[in-house]
């Protein structure tokens, strides 16, 4: 598990390195600044760091041979990451639906490089111009890159869902989870911690630096 | 060290599910703080190092409590550190190779 763990790192250190090398370089928008909602990825970040949490409490619960507890968190652990995947496709709808509204009398030096491009198409006297510009992985390099790493983390998180549900169930079945095969949940909770540990990556360098100007 | 020794080893080798709860409460913390500091003006001249900082301390405490590396025999840390160590390197390589630092 540990060599899986330590290839995949190098899986993931390639795509964040191919996001950072293509991420000023889309020749036009939607940028990180027009599309990112930092409260709301903080909150899908904070339920992926909770479930790292109870999947630790769902293995303490199985050495302790206390299996109504262990399947408490461990179906805990599955709902956060089914939630967290909720946000992800929550974020993905909004990208490819991303509305821009603006003011067309407002200052040019104001208004982002996409708000520019809308505000361009402006007609005298006209107050408001509101156009959709979806974020897709055919838009831009940002576009591509973006939904490439991030989709690719779901990927991870929908797989450890896969995993942990069905040692959930297994669970019910006699013999087949129990604290002398600790070594099987114990794998599965070192893959979920993986799949947490590269979201504060992410979360950090695609979406906080992201948004900050100048990087 | 016999295998019986082994696994006496491994067992107490974990956390309590006290230090669990703590463990995620400083994770919570440090979220918050890494949010906190995205909004305050002072600091935008040193965001990036602090981010940096903020993320590896979580990145650590995942690291070492919930997947136990503190607890357990050096090999597991070696295979995964190299795994990382040539991960940056892909990354400082790509960055440097496109530029990105020019």
């Amino acid at each position: 598990m540990w060599a899986f763990l330590g290839s995949d790192c190098m899986f993931f250190g390639s795509l964040i390195a191919t996001y950072l090398v293509y991420k000023n370089r889309s020749l036009s928008g939607p940028l990180p600044v027009d599309v990112f909602s930092i409260p709301t990825t903080s909150v899908s970040t904070f339920v992926l760091l909770m479930s790292s949490m109870s999947m630790v409490l769902a293995y303490a619960a199985l050495r302790r041979n206390r299996m109504k507890t262990f399947r408490i968190w461990l179906a805990s652990t599955a709902l956060m990451g089914m939630t967290f995947l909720a946000f992800q496709v929550f974020e993905f709808h909004a990208f490819a639906n991303h509305e821009v509204v603006v003011d067309c009398t407002a200052p040019i030096g104001e208004l982002t490089a996409l708000e520019q491009s809308v505000a361009a198409d402006c007609e005298p006297g006209q107050h408001e111009i509101e156009k959709q510009v979806g974020l897709t992985p055919r838009t831009n390099l940002f576009g591509s890159t973006f939904f490439t790493l991030t989709g690719f983390h779901g990927a991870h998180v929908t797989l450890g869902v896969v995993w942990l549900l069905s040692m959930f169930f297994l669970s019910f079945k006699k013999g087949a989870v129990t604290p002398e095969k600790e070594l099987n949940l114990d794998l599965a909770a070192l893959y979920w911690h993986f799949v947490d540990i590269v979201w504060i990556i992410i979360f950090t360098v695609v979406y906080l630096f992201g948004v900050f100007p100048g990087f | 060290m016999t295998q019986e020794s082994q696994v006496i080893q491994h067992e107490s080798a974990h956390p309590t599910p006290g230090t669990y709860f703590k463990v995620a409460m400083a994770l919570s913390a440090i979220t918050a703080i890494e949010v906190a500091v995205f909004y305050l003006e002072f600091v935008r001249h040193a965001i990036i190092p602090i981010l940096v900082l903020l993320s590896g301390a979580k990145f650590i405490l995942v690291c070492m409590y919930y997947m136990h590396l503190k607890f357990d025999d050096r090999i597991f840390s070696t295979m995964f550190v190299a795994g990382l160590v040539t991960a940056s390197g892909v990354v400082m390589a790509l960055m440097a190779l496109f530029r990105f630092f020019a």
